[in-house]
């Protein structure tokens, strides 16, 4: 392994990151409150306690996985695509490294800013609602976990991206909706019987309901099946970029 | 002494079913400059990427400092500095930041020490800090040399180096090559400009078509380039040529209305002066004089038939 090169990955984009630390920070505390505002305060107030946790409570698992999630994919997509977009791809292609490195450092980094917002809304939420973590460590694992094959995921899809429309389009078009209807502002329990059963082909219900079982120790699917549904996409998003990396596909010319 | 790159017989044809190499072979010296020339699309870039891992040939072997590009390619590339053809920068990094990250990338431990060290040898170091988008195109070009030297490399590819620059950065540039090659490194360049291989090379290569039609010490090949013809067509058409004017190595053409001579322009005395005096003396009158170059492409013309010939 070339740790280096690894490291000077990892350490060049993190400084786009540092360089825009303020825009960073800043906005997913705004976007927190505002959700805050509207379904905690607004909505929350007439609706009782899901599953015997406040609804204020009840939307913060799903407010970080919905931030980690997005943030990971632009963060990662945006980390590939931009050296294609400007040519300094050459240096990557022409460097001493393999596949493996190149996404350790560039995945590392869009994993880590992520890992980065969801603490940050993680602290903003808990000035607005009585937080307690009954599984800190198990919560930790999932955001790391979930920040780690969302990156991934991005990774690909600014590999797959040939203008910046594909590049919002996939993050648009299937993330955001599977996101919003994987359970981020209420329980699986609480739909329509068929509509239970459509949602549990959503993986990133089993996301969520992982991530809040760490929280409150309740969950809409047992967490084992969390665990295999984050392994197995983490898994798939390897292959793929293996394979992308051994066929040089939208990479070499 | 193994060359310090051996290409042998290396093909690439495109998914389009483009063929842009076409059974390149070419030993490069270790220490030597040497110029790839080549009109627009001959597969200069073609070859250079091949050899840095940025396309992977078709066909055939490329070893760099004894390791093969593809099969030992961690090896092969450490050798390997590219400045690539296109001003390909992150236009919000500093200066000094890209150059750390190239040394990085290439598995080397951080020595800011030599990086100022290449820095001042481009005229870079006052910019260190500067971002590459307030730099000037001479400078962002600086800046792709000081990011391929970074890793120390032993072989250093220049695409095009002083494409769209003007006069007086190609010449600082060329005095760049010139240090480094002093410093040991190899260098190959490629260039559609003659002048540019006649200032620096020590051995061209002239390709087209995705073939190398010759490689020469560059000493050699610019006598046959310095050749110029001297065309003089007569007011009357003659037999033959006046016995006074024999041994210049004159010829006749078109039905003997036109002598041509054929001179090196790079001799001291052309002969041009005495041969105008002899033609007159010899009664001869002139209608019209015409000079004639030959030209890079002349030699293209010339190698490309003689290729065709052989087959």
């Amino acid at each position: 392994m070339n740790w280096r090169a690894i490291r000077a990955m990892y350490v060049f984009e993190m400084s786009r990151f540092f360089r825009t630390l303020l825009q960073s920070f800043v906005s997913p505390v705004i976007s927190t409150s505002l959700y805050f505002v509207v379904f905690g305060a607004a909505i929350g107030s007439r609706i009782d306690q899901v599953e015997g946790v406040s609804y204020g409570a009840f939307i913060v698992p799903g407010l970080i996985m919905l931030s980690v999630m997005t943030q990971a994919i632009s963060n990662a997509s945006f980390g590939i695509y931009f050296p294609k977009f400007i040519g300094t791809i050459y240096e990557l292609l022409s460097a001493p490294i393999n596949f493996l490195e190149v996404v350790l450092g560039y995945v590392g980094a869009a994993a880590t800013k992520a890992l980065f917002i969801g603490l940050v809304i993680l602290g903003t939420s808990s000035l607005f609602v009585d937080l307690s973590i009954q599984h800190p460590l198990a919560m930790l694992a999932f955001m790391v976990l979930t920040c780690l094959s969302f990156a991934l995921f991005g990774f690909i899809i600014g590999i797959w991206a040939q203008n910046f429309e594909q590049l919002q389009l996939i993050p648009l078009l299937v993330v955001t909706p599977l996101v919003f209807l994987g359970g981020s502002f209420y329980s699986i329990s609480m739909l329509p019987p068929a509509w239970q059963t459509i949602s549990f082909f959503n993986p990133v219900v089993y996301l969520i309901s992982g991530f809040r079982w760490s929280f409150f120790g309740v969950a809409d699917v047992p967490i084992v099946l969390s665990l295999l549904a984050i392994a197995g996409f983490t898994a798939l998003c390897l292959g793929i970029i293996w394979w992308i990396f051994k066929t040089g596909w939208r990479i070499r010319a | 002494m193994q060359p310090m790159v051996e290409i042998s017989d290396v093909s690439k044809t495109y998914k389009d079913g483009f063929r842009a190499l076409n059974g390149v072979s070419l030993d490069i010296e270790d220490g030597e400059i040497l110029a790839l020339l080549g009109p627009n699309g001959a597969g200069k870039t073609t070859l250079i990427s091949a050899i840095c891992g940025i396309t992977r040939p078709t066909d055939g072997t490329i070893r760099v400092g004894g390791h093969d590009v593809v099969a030992e390619y961690r090896g092969a590339r450490a050798l390997v500095g590219l400045v690539p053809q296109e001003i390909n920068l992150e236009p919000f990094e500093r200066v000094m930041n890209t150059v750390r990250f190239s040394r990085g990338l290439f598995g080397k431990p951080k020595d800011d020490g030599f990086l100022e060290k290449i820095l001042r040898q481009l005229s870079l170091w006052d910019k260190r800090n500067a971002r590459i988008m307030e730099l000037s195109g001479g400078m962002k070009r600086r800046v792709l040399i000081a990011k391929a030297l970074a890793h120390e490399p032993r072989v250093l590819f220049l695409d095009e180096p002083t494409a769209g620059v003007d006069v007086e950065l190609r010449r600082d540039m060329w005095e760049v090559v010139r240090e480094l090659k002093l410093g040991g490194v190899t260098i190959i360049l490629t260039t559609h400009y003659i002048e540019e291989a006649e200032a620096i090379a020590d051995r061209i290569a002239v390709i087209d078509k995705g073939r190398i039609l010759l490689v020469e010490e560059k000493d050699a090949l610019m006598t046959r380039l310095g050749q110029k013809e001297l065309r003089i067509e007569l007011q009357e058409p003659i037999e033959a040529l006046p016995g006074a004017l024999a041994g210049r190595g004159l010829q006749l053409e078109e039905d003997g209305c036109v002598i041509v001579y054929t001179y090196d322009t790079a001799e001291e005395r052309t002969g041009i002066t005495s041969l105008i005096t002899d033609l007159s003396a010899a009664g001869l009158v002139l209608r019209d004089l015409q000079t004639r170059q030959n030209s890079l492409e002349d030699i293209f013309v010339g190698l490309v038939g003689d290729k065709g010939d052989a087959a």
